[in-house]
């Protein structure tokens, strides 16, 4: 038995520890689970699904940055019939939390997916990607308007029992703003962020070096403009918000659970050391016994300002 | 598959920029294959911060060697790398090349640092197999022989063998090669992987290749080095997972 309480909780989602892997750097959960134990993680949250599978951008794809990387997948995905058929039954293998991550062109395809999926009792929660810097449609059309967020939520909610969380965008003026037009309709969290738009060239060619052009920004480049958004987010409106940006190590996970985040997401450090989440976890302990925090929530919001 | 930290053994500047890093490392040098590929992280710092794929360049006993030239901010921190420092490397990754199927001679096309994965696969073939090996450059400077065998060379600009591209130079030797059933491996820019699929369907050859794209992960999770099937053209592969190592007639190149 741990001597800390690592538990969290997410509206009514009760995680083991607040250290989540976040959609897009854990696949379906096959390969990173060579490298981490999946039962020790808080949960997990799968690559976005769309209705139907979705091919993704031509390469490049991926350009490294400092400190950070661009890419530009374009949400490729197996599409809900298929994660139901293939993918879940390896998933159900485990004693962890799944999240499932849906992207989509239309709040109705929002809507399909989630019904469908909610039926899956293997799905605890879903996140909604109102975000995502590179699709045409959906994406951030969506997360760039609030009144488009606060219909997908409120149609969202109305599609399942299950909590929902938001992922938002931080290619936003006001982060607050959608998080409490989130809170408004009903959700029941926030991630935040999801990566920054950016872009990079050749000097030779003078081309983009990204197909897309456009890629989301994501690393320790991003760190404190997630937590300057999370931290809004916290002083602003009263709802459970899932810290994610940059995070390297349990350091980062301390300093964004004192920002205001009830638990965090890993991204970009999977794709470095796909082992991390347990060591961060073991990390996250040793820490709370040598500050005498008995419970990790005592951690959030926990800002001296 | 797996994530280690081994010791560099030697470090060797072979030519012109073109290094040579010997890793002890029994766990990993034991197990690859050649073609397959390992993922560098060359600094513990946060720049660079993706790890760096190599393809394995050979493999013996409780060695294995990685070649490469200083490309970026990754190989130049590579390169200065000494006798005991440790190396974090993810490995092994992807699929290898196929050396069992049925053929008498295996004909090596290279260009440029496309040689790395070729020491390995000339010293893996066993000894009944005849080999032939293409290598080709821009220059001189680019033609890197180590580990090869009966070599034939082409450059851009004449200043070492055959004056144009290696597959002109195949083409021109083809018919010289005496060989029942003979199976192509090639490596090198996509240019010449592209003149080297139209050779091999027009003489209908066997031909493997191996191809590269960036990456983050080095193992599926993060979708980022797709290459055009012509499989399955509703869906990409993945250079990581499904190759690095196709059959030329399976990608769109």
């Amino acid at each position: 038995m741990s001597k800390v309480d690592l538990s969290v909780n997410i509206g009514s989602l009760k995680l083991r520890n607040p250290i989540l892997l976040a959609s897009g750097t854990v696949g379906y959960g096959n390969e990173i689970s060579e490298f981490t134990d999946l039962n020790g993680l808080g949960a997990i949250i799968t690559k976005s699904l769309s209705l139907k599978p979705r091919k993704g951008n031509p390469p490049q794809r991926i350009v490294e940055t400092a400190a950070g990387m661009l890419n530009a997948i374009g949400l490729a995905n197996v599409g809900v019939e298929v994660f139901l058929k293939e993918k879940i039954p390896f998933l159900k293998k485990f004693d962890v939390p799944l999240i499932c991550n849906i992207a989509a062109s239309t709040v109705e395809e929002y809507v399909e997916c989630t019904k469908i999926l909610t039926e899956e009792e293997t799905i605890k929660a879903f996140e909604i990607n109102v975000s995502c810097p590179n699709v045409r449609e959906g994406g951030l059309q969506f997360g760039n308007d609030v009144s488009k967020v606060k219909e997908i939520t409120q149609k969202v909610k109305e599609a399942t029992d299950k909590p929902v969380i938001i992922k938002l965008s931080p290619n936003v003026s006001y982060i607050s703003e959608f998080a409490k037009a989130v809170k408004e309709e009903g959700g029941d969290a926030v991630s935040a962020i999801n990566t920054l738009v950016g872009t990079s060239f050749d000097i030779v060619t003078r081309k983009p070096k990204i197909f897309n052009v456009n890629g989301g920004l994501s690393g320790p480049a991003i760190k404190p403009v997630a937590l300057a958004k999370v931290l809004e987010i916290s002083r602003n409106v009263d709802i459970p918000v899932i810290g994610i940006g940059g995070i390297m190590n349990w350091k980062d996970v301390i300093e964004f659970m004192i920002a205001g985040a009830s638990a965090i997401q890993l991204g970009t450090i999977n794709f470095i050391d796909p082992s991390a989440a347990g060591k961060i976890i073991k990390e996250l302990e040793e820490y709370c016994v040598k500050y005498n925090i008995d419970k990790i929530t005592d951690l959030t919001a926990s800002y001296k300002l | 598959l797996f994530i280690t930290k081994a010791p560099v053994e030697k470090s060797i500047e072979l030519d012109h920029n073109i290094y040579l890093l010997k890793i002890f490392c029994p766990e990993i040098s034991h197990i690859i294959k050649p073609g397959q590929f390992l993922n560098i992280r060359v600094s513990e710092s946060m720049y660079p911060l993706l790890r760096r794929p190599f393809s394995v360049c050979d493999a013996e006993n409780d060695y294995f060697y990685l070649m490469f030239n200083i490309f970026g901010e990754g190989t130049r921190i590579l390169s200065r790398k000494h006798k005991g420092d440790l190396i974090d490397i993810l490995g092994p990754l992807g699929n290898g090349f196929n050396l069992n199927d049925n053929f008498d001679t295996a004909v090596i096309v290279a260009g440029g640092l496309g040689a790395a994965p070729f020491p390995y696969l000339t010293r893996s073939l066993d000894n009944e197999k005849k080999i032939y090996t293409f290598i080709g450059g821009r220059t001189h400077q680019d033609i890197i022989k180590y580990g090869m065998k009966n070599i034939h060379v082409s450059t851009d600009n004449g200043s070492e063998g055959f004056k144009g591209t290696i597959v002109q130079l195949l083409e021109k030797e083809f018919s010289s090669i005496e060989s029942k059933k003979l199976k192509i491996f090639a490596c090198g820019p996509n240019p010449m992987l592209s003149a080297l699929k139209t050779f091999c369907i027009k003489n209908s050859v066997e031909c493997e290749v191996s191809a590269e794209c960036a990456m983050a992960c080095g193992f599926g999770i993060c979708q980022g080095c797709p290459i055009e099937s012509t499989v399955h053209p509703e869906t990409y592969y993945l250079v990581c997972k499904d190759g690095p190592i196709f059959n030329v007639k399976d990608i769109a190149i």
